[in-house]
């Protein structure tokens, strides 16, 4: 009852300055509404990248020959480095590594070739793998299988190629497992289509590809025992880095390479660009975060300067409500809920609002097709922010509660 | 300790001595000092005064003397800086904000010159406010507001805002705001000094009519009229007693 009525007295209160609680209330729903639309927005950016990422092992490492910059052993610098299939059962035995793939590639590193199908043509990236590069680079098989064992080990000239590949080669309606594509003169039969789940120009990429048998494609090409460079995977527990380093020592022992020559052997790292990119991340996330606070801020300033002035015209009406036996306490509670509820009721529509508007955002971005995450608030966040919303409101409110609380009944009530 | 001084006055007080009526406050040789800029000025020189329960008394004295100052020390709105003031026998000094409150709430009824209705609430929610801070429901709120509206012949007015009564109207609400929380005594600081003498003569008639139901009322005033019609007169002069009749 006794509730009922200090919300009586407060919407009373509120009710009496129409455009001024207006706008402070405007002031606080755009805070809350920034600061959710803000801190959408960070997830959202973020999972773009991981969907560009996709599919991709996060814990994956590659390592290719280039050359040597240091004298080593009798030798001059400037020697290629060379990889050769005698590197593969060494590196697989190495402590840590999970799966390894060594791969070959036509042309250079995201260079294309030229593949063939019964007077079509496209320029394509060909492979030469092992079974084990699905889980460095995972595919989304669409129709058929992935390059298996048997396909390594007995040479076969088996292809499986990318969605895209299939689109270029094959005619709509027409069944590529079982057809037969041509590169460099050679025919490989397709087993299997596979699709990504990366997107953006990685995902791209990873369906304009033809995927072979390793050995087919050493004899097919003519690459020996060539091995233009080894993916692996570290496993769950290892540091990726750590594996990178003790697999470039193996290699360089057995290539001969100076220890500290860094530039003989190039690697890449997932793991560190994942990290690197989760900083950066972290990064933007914060800025946004705080600039969706220091929009709060500023509309809890607002409520605060308004409920000063309130708190000063209403010195005469809190005079006499002291002389009728208002406490200091009942004071304060006055203002400061009055300023909980402006707060809480105008920033509870900024939340709905901006969750409405994350919404929207995200159907559109199904609709449309762009390329970005999820804009997500989840339920934990609204909870905070409703917690946020209460605590605002009562900091800004405080202030002109403890002035209102401070008042002199005799001050207040003097007759001029 | 204060509570057997209590005793000890209630006990020795003229007005028992006379077998009169028991006081419902004492002032014992009241100073009250302003501070203004680096002058210190004296407004209440030494008063002393007795008031019992019932009595209907006026405070005279030309405009400075301090009577509203001295009204503001008795309805605990002011603190006082030598002496001391027993209400019943309670001593009133160094009373917290929030005790000041609840001695106002409970034993005092305040009248201003200018009224002092809150202007966006009604004849009844006015008259209601004291029983809010008493925590007393809205409903039971109204219904006593509306018997003192009705008692100060208002009853119809109930609904209306402040600035749709007359300068009489406003007083009489301010009167039964007064009285609703059921006081000791109602303080009244020049309550006809911004009315026209024929309703002026009316509002003291209230005044009357509420001290005849046993109330102790206290008007401060700067007219002889009105102090005509009350039983006895305290009168002031640059903060001390002139004489008491
Ligand atoms: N807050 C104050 N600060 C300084 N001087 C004051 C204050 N209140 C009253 N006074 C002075 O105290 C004296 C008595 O004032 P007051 O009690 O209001 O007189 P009255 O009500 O009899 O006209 C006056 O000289 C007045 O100027
Ligand atoms: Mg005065």
């Amino acid at each position: 009852m006794a509730d009922l009525d200090a919300f009586f007295e407060i919407a009373q209160s509120l009710g009496r300055h129409k455009l001024r609680t207006a706008l402070t209330a405007l002031g606080v729903f755009l805070g809350i509404f920034i600061f959710v639309l803000m801190s959408g927005l960070g997830p959202a950016l973020q999972g773009a990248v991981q969907k560009r990422m996709a599919g991709f092992a996060t814990n994956a490492v590659f390592m290719w020959g280039q050359r040597t910059s240091m004298p080593h052993a009798g030798m001059q610098p400037n020697r290629p480095v060379r990889f050769k299939n005698d590197d593969i059962a060494p590196l697989s035995r190495l402590e840590g590594v999970e799966h390894l793939a060594p791969r070959n590639q036509l042309g250079g590193f995201r260079a294309g070739a030229v593949v063939k199908r019964h007077g079509k043509t496209g320029s394509y990236q060909v492979a030469g793998d092992y079974p084990a590069f699905q889980y460095i680079q995972v595919p989304l098989m669409r129709a058929g299988r992935y390059i298996n064992d048997r396909g390594l080990v007995e040479r076969r000239k088996v292809a499986v190629i990318g969605e895209e590949v299939a689109r270029g080669l094959f005619a709509p309606g027409e069944e590529p497992i079982g057809g037969a594509i041509e590169v460099n003169g050679i025919h490989f039969e397709v087993v299997g289509v596979f699709g990504t789940r990366a997107q953006g120009q990685q995902g791209d990429q990873q369906v304009r590809a033809v995927h072979v048998p390793f050995s087919t494609f050493q004899q097919a090409f003519h690459f020996g025992d060539h091995v233009s460079w080894f993916a692996m995977t570290a496993r769950p527990g290892v540091d990726g880095a750590d594996l990178e380093r003790r697999a470039r020592a193996l290699l360089a022992e057995r290539h001969k390479l100076a220890p500290d020559d860094e530039l003989a052997i190039g690697s890449w790292n997932a793991a560190k660009q994942f990290a690197k990119q989760g900083t950066l991340f972290l990064a933007i996330q914060v800025i946004l975060v705080l600039a969706g606070f220091l929009s709060l801020l500023a509309g809890a300033i607002g409520v605060l300067t308004i409920l000063l002035i309130t708190v000063r015209e209403r010195t005469k009406e809190i005079g006499v409500r002291k002389a009728l036996g208002a406490t200091p306490r009942s004071v304060v509670a006055i203002v400061l809920a009055e300023a909980i509820m402006l707060t809480a009721a105008a920033g509870y529509v900024g939340l709905v609002a901006g969750v409405a508007t994350i919404e929207l955002a995200n159907w559109l971005f199904v609709r449309f097709q762009v390329p970005l995450g999820d804009m997500h608030v989840s339920l934990e966040f609204a909870a905070i922010a409703t917690v946020i919303l209460i605590v605002v409101g009562a900091v800004a409110g405080l202030i002109p509660a403890l002035r209102a609380a401070a008042i002199q009944p005799i001050e207040a009530l003097r007759d001029e | 300790m204060w509570r057997q001084d209590g005793r000890l006055y209630g006990g020795s007080g003229p007005g028992s001595a006379l077998g009169l009526a028991r006081s419902v406050l004492r002032l014992n040789a009241i100073n009250k000092y302003y501070q203004v800029g680096s002058h210190r000025l004296h407004v209440l020189r030494d008063v002393d005064a007795e008031i019992e329960d019932g009595e209907l008394v006026s405070i005279m004295g030309a405009s400075g003397s301090g009577k509203s100052t001295l009204l503001n020390i008795l309805g605990i709105l002011d603190r006082y800086d030598g002496g001391e003031y027993w209400l019943g026998d309670t001593l009133v000094r160094d009373l917290s904000e929030t005790q000041a409150a609840r001695y106002r709430n409970r034993f005092i009824g305040f009248v201003f010159q200018s009224f002092n209705l809150l202007p966006f609430k009604t004849a009844l929610e006015n008259v209601a406010l004291p029983l809010y801070y008493q925590g007393v429901s809205r409903r039971a709120r109204n219904r006593t507001a509306m018997q003192y509206l009705e008692r100060v012949g208002l009853a119809e007015w109930a609904e209306h805002r402040p600035n749709e009564l007359s300068g009489g109207q406003k007083q009489r609400v301010a009167i039964a705001r007064a009285l609703i929380g059921k006081p000791k005594i109602i303080l009244a600081d020049e309550p006809t000094g911004a009315l026209d003498s024929a309703t002026s003569l009316q509002i003291m008639d209230l005044l009357g009519e509420i001290h005849a139901s046993g109330m102790t009322v206290i008007v401060v005033t700067h007219e002889a009229e009105i102090a005509a019609r009350t039983q006895r007169v305290i009168r002031l002069r640059d903060g001390k007693i002139e004489a008491a009749a």
